[in-house]
């Protein structure tokens, strides 16, 4: 790395020019603004019973997925813009592999206690 | 993340050019995407964890459930200090963009202050549920829980250990652009854990309550 010294400053105005919003004091306070209504809403729906009992873990999950969503944007500053497409594809690779093993194994996991004979009865075939 | 968008997007006559023809990226754009990598790779394991919770909640061996063990009020507290402190730390991050080390050290201080203090009010739960014989031992579930929320405790205390080594970084050598991209990275790292704690008060906490 001979253009060491060189790279750096080059970077040093990088960071002087890159002060164009993208961790802007506005974007934090509207992701902590939003993100502070939807864990209010969580919290919310859980203890005040407002909301039909068997529909509570879709909204509690939209309401996650939706915050989760507002840190990717507001706090980690993830873009689709062209700088930042790399970052959205490995991203999006990282949403699949975590969908399939937490809604692979939840599946697979019910429906092998779904089929499985339960404890009495194999204690009963053992006998 | 458009820390790399300095890089020239159009060439001498105006033309835009490709990202892929653009030569070699900027140490920033590839220092953030190995982190960003390395974040994804560590929310993998996280996930492995919370499909063991899933899987593995409802197996109290006779014991209490989350129902009976978690107090949703300590949770509030530790959901607020954690929100807080990631907050705080962009406000950090920002500061030391700016070169600002007076308002760094004070954002530092405050995540550092929020971060323990999510730490303590955890600790404290486990060390309540182990002393009143529900353990980790205990049960699957029990076992499954003292995992998923312990591994995301540990990240926590990693972090606070950085923070810590970054204040005292920007106190030797200043607010130099080395440090800054550390800095960066490091906020990568809080943020993320806190989107990991979404995951755990929605899965763990309030998904023992409903029902």
């Amino acid at each position: 790395m001979a253009d060491h010294g060189a790279t750096e400053h080059s970077h040093e105005e990088i960071l002087e020019i890159e002060d164009d919003g993208s961790t802007s004091l506005s974007s934090y306070l509207t992701g902590l603004g939003l993100a502070i209504i939807l864990t209010l809403a969580s919290f919310g729906a859980v203890l005040t019973h407002l909301v039909w009992g068997p529909g509570l873990p879709a909204l509690l999950a939209v309401l996650a997925i939706a915050q989760m969503g507002v840190h990717l944007v507001f706090f980690l500053h993830v873009s689709a813009t062209e700088e930042g497409e790399n970052t959205v594809l490995a991203l999006t690779f990282g949403i699949f592999v975590v969908a399939l093993v937490v809604f692979g194994s939840m599946f697979i996991m019910s429906n092998l206690s779904a089929v499985m004979p339960s404890m009495e009865q194999l204690m009963r075939m053992q006998r | 993340m458009s820390a790399g968008a300095a890089i020239a997007a159009v060439d001498a006559d105006g033309r835009p050019i490709a990202v892929s023809e653009r030569g070699p990226a900027s140490t920033w754009s590839m220092i953030s995407f190995g982190f960003w990598l390395f974040l994804l790779s560590d929310i993998v394991i996280f996930s492995c964890l919370f499909a063991t919770y899933s899987v593995l909640s409802k197996n109290t061996n006779g014991g209490p459930g989350g129902k009976d063990l978690f107090e949703l009020g300590n949770v509030a507290w530790e959901t607020a200090a954690l929100l807080g402190s990631s907050f705080t730390c962009g406000l950090m991050l920002m500061s030391a963009e700016k070169k600002q080390k007076s308002n760094f050290f004070l954002w530092a201080i405050i995540t550092w202050v929020l971060g323990a203090a999510f730490i303590t009010l955890e600790v404290r739960e486990f060390a309540q549920m182990v002393a009143e014989g529900h353990g980790p031992t205990h049960s699957a579930f029990l076992s499954a829980f003292f995992t998923l929320v312990g591994t995301h405790g540990c990240h926590v205390t990693t972090g606070l250990l950085w923070l810590l080594v970054m204040m005292a970084q920007v106190g030797t050598l200043g607010l130099r652009t080395m440090v800054v991209r550390r800095l960066f990275c490091f906020s990568l790292f809080w943020h993320a854990l806190d989107l990991v704690w979404i995951g755990v008060f929605t899965v763990v906490y309030l998904g023992a309550f409903h029902g």
